[in-house]
């Protein structure tokens, strides 16, 4: 391999396979730690996503984590992780590398070459907070690299570790699965997704104007934080029950009350009326096409469309459409549907329509608010499991 | 349309022009939208009625990127006679512009009559600062080729000032200029060949060229010229410094609008003709930007008749600058470009491996 294009940002020159239990006594207190460095520096804090990397990393929540997954069983890593990250999501493979030490692994990994501000403030912190002698372990075994796109370097990694996670879609993966792994190596990949919303219109109609701009706040930060680019932010809302009209007339009014939080640059003004052009010229099912000036676009459509994955936009372009019951949606749900944000609907209906609708999609059921928040559960895998080996002790 | 014909370009005050526009616009958007089934749609689900007549500045506009996105004809295909390409950044795909008969013609009689105002009526000889290849390889065939062949017609004597190599020949020019001593010369390029290719060449000279004679029309934008800290003004001074050229005039226009082009007067300031109107549009809501306030260009024309891009959306950044004040004395918007808006950065999770 051509050692001279891979650019180490911190780390060996090659982590030796260190293995240790899940959820190890030492990358808890390492992620307690980092998360304290990132809450005191001045510069992380300026940075909303690493304050979220921050929350989660602290003691508190990756005490539950470690709580709601102990089984009584022995958990081991299984070696070496090599992480491809995505370089859209700043904040990003700071998880993936934690699912990496929480697994009991060692991890290589690679950051996009197109870096942001955060990408650097997180490499200082894991730098700085490995210094501290009670890491060895960890500082031993992490590695993090960038390189330009390189078959060659993907095929050496791939090679020596024993475990592979692919972020960033269908492209990614498809590249980098021409490298094979060991025939005993793990892969978690993430595909492209798509996520959607259902609201019980009814109870629309009974919220208080405070909860109603509660829930719009939820979609917001669901939706907008992130363009509406992220696999898990939804692109259509069906309207559960018999208001829909009513209920829809109302959600969104408020929800365009949140423009002003919104950077709109005029890339994007133009971007997202492409977007609505492309929809108007082509599609046949449209009822009515709403226009909340250009920060907020809401497409109609007469029914559930048999192609609802292709119902897609961007910066805040949404579709629409009235279901009477959750059935409805469920022939248009393949392996391809991740999240389903819901409001106002009963868990028990919920597990219901999963457990006895026989979909090849949805692994996230989650409300308003939440359809971002990245865990060990995530795209259907439960990650800490993927990545581990379980020991079985028989007396 | 006759009476854009047979008037000067610049003739219509805002008053006629609006009441003019409001007419031609709802002719214009039924033809398209008995042509071009996309473009019906488009008016249906944006609920936009074929029976109503409204003010100009209320018909629907389209993003120029859907001209690269689909093949829009307004005519039925075998009526077109030639079809315009245009790659705007280099790599994308091609917008392509479907032309008839007609509009093909009132193209090229509109922008005869547009920078007739600045050329006169006859038509002159012609050094066009670029190279025969641009035109004749048609591997390279480009915007800049189309550019150059529709300009062509406004002179004789056709005469490429630069070699195959983009380098001045400054034996061919010579010979030109001696053999149209003392006659009015019609220069035409591309804003930053001209500045890259004939101007730096030219101020290394020992002996000048005298264009004093001289009217160049140039045209592309001074996109490139801004990291060299160019403007329109230090670069007509500068062209005047090293050539003796006087009349410098810049034109703003698109493949997918061409003939009813925008020029520079006199005063500086780019102006609408009789075949042309602009808008400029706040980002955030698509509302009409006050005179003085930047914003998205919206461009109108009457011309395209074949295709629907009568009336588009396109992706520069401008500012109107008056309405039949300016002190040259023609009638028109007047406006000023800041440029192409910026790319975004799209955040999301897709594409983690960069593409290249």
């Amino acid at each position: 391999m051509s050692v001279n294009k891979v650019e180490i940002i911190l780390g060996l020159d090659e982590p030796k396979a260190y293995i240790s239990e899940v959820y190890s006594d030492e990358v808890c207190r390492f992620s307690d730690d980092l998360s304290k460095w990132l809450r005191k520096n001045k510069d992380a804090c300026a940075f909303p996503d690493i304050m979220a990397v921050a929350f989660w990393l602290r003691k508190g929540n990756i005490e539950k984590m470690k709580k709601e997954f102990y089984d009584g069983k022995i958990h081991m890593g299984r070696g070496l992780i090599f992480h491809i990250t995505p370089s859209n999501v700043p904040v990003n493979f700071i998880f993936s590398y934690f699912f990496g030490l929480l697994s009991g692994n060692s991890n290589i990994v690679r950051i996009p070459s197109k870096k942001f501000p955060q990408t650097d403030i997180l490499c200082k912190a894991v730098k700085e907070v490995l210094q501290n002698d009670d890491y060895t372990n960890i500082r031993d075994n992490t590695m993090f690299i960038t390189y330009e796109r390189d078959k060659e370097i993907n095929d050496y990694y791939s090679h020596i570790c024993d475990g592979r996670i692919i972020w960033g879609g269908d492209g990614t993966i498809n590249t980098i699965r021409k490298s094979e792994i060991k025939p005993k190596a793990v892969e978690v990949v993430f595909a492209d997704r798509y996520s959607f919303g259902v609201i019980q219109s009814e109870k629309i109609l009974s919220m208080t104007e405070k909860e109603i701009l509660n829930l719009a706040r939820g979609f917001y930060n669901d939706t907008y934080i992130m363009d509406q680019n992220a696999c898990s932010t939804p692109h259509c809302i069906f309207w559960l029950g018999n208001k829909a009209k009513e209920a829809s007339e109302i959600f969104w009014n408020v929800v365009k009350k949140e423009e002003e939080k919104y950077t709109f640059e005029a890339i994007k003004a133009v971007d997202k009326y492409t977007d609505l052009c492309h929809t108007a010229m082509e599609r046949t099912d449209i009822e009515e096409i709403k226009i909340y000036g250009n920060f907020l676009y809401v497409v109609r459509l007469f029914g559930v469309p048999d192609d609802m994955e292709a119902l897609r936009g961007k910066y805040g372009m949404f579709f629409e459409c009235g279901i009477k019951s959750l059935n409805d949606i469920s022939n248009s749900i393949t392996e391809k549907s991740q999240t389903m944000i819901y409001y106002g609907i009963d868990e028990n209906i919920l597990r219901d329509f999963i457990t006895k609708s026989c979909l090849k999609g949805i692994d996230r059921i989650v409300p308003f608010g939440n359809a971002l928040d990245i865990g060990v559960l995530w795209d259907g895998y439960d990650i800490i499991r993927s990545l581990s080996r379980v020991v079985d002790i028989r007396k | 349309m006759d009476r854009l014909w047979e008037s000067s370009p610049f003739s219509m005050n805002k008053q006629e022009k609006s009441e003019f526009y409001s007419e031609k616009l709802a002719e214009l958007t039924q033809k398209h939208s008995q042509g071009c089934i996309l473009y019906k749609r488009f008016l249906e689900n944006l609920k936009f009625s074929l029976n109503k007549v409204y003010a100009p500045e209320e018909y629907p506009f389209i993003p120029v990127r859907l001209f690269k996105d689909y093949e829009l004809l307004s005519v039925d295909k075998s009526e077109i006679i030639k079809t315009m390409t245009s790659s705007g950044t280099t790599g994308q795909q091609v917008s392509k512009i479907f032309l008839d008969r007609k509009t093909s013609a009132n193209q090229t009689k509109a922008l005869i009559k547009i920078t007739s105002e600045f050329l006169g009526k006859s038509r002159l000889p012609m050094l066009i600062i670029d190279s025969k290849k641009t035109v004749s390889d048609r591997r390279l065939f480009s915007a800049r080729g189309a550019g150059i062949l529709g300009f062509s017609m406004l002179g004789h004597n056709l005469t490429y000032a630069l070699d195959e190599n983009m380098e001045l020949n400054t034996e061919t020019v010579g010979n030109f200029l001696d053999k149209h001593k003392g006659e009015k010369i019609f220069l035409f390029g591309f804003t930053y060949m001209i500045w890259a290719h004939f101007y730096k060449k030219l101020a290394c000279l020992n002996e000048k060229f005298d264009l004093s004679n001289g009217i160049l029309l140039h045209g592309g934008g001074f996109k490139k010229l801004q990291d060299e800290a160019v403007d329109n003004e230090t670069y007509k001074s500068e062209l005047k410094r090293v050539c003796g050229i006087e009349k410098v005039y810049n034109y703003y226009g698109m493949v997918e609008q061409t003939g009813s082009i925008f020029m520079e007067c006199e005063h500086g300031r780019l102006h609408a003709s009789n075949f042309s109107d602009i808008f400029i549009r706040n980002p955030k809501d698509f509302s009409i930007c006050e005179k003085g306030e930047k914003g998205l260009i919206q461009l109108v024309s009457v011309l395209p008749e074949s295709y629907p891009g009568t009336s588009i959306l396109t992706e520069d950044i401008g500012e109107i600058t008056g309405w039949d004040d300016c002190p040259c004395g023609r009638y028109g918007k007047t406006f000023k470009i800041y440029g192409r808006i910026k790319k975004a950065e799209a955040r999301g999770c897709s594409d983690t491996y960069e593409r290249k």
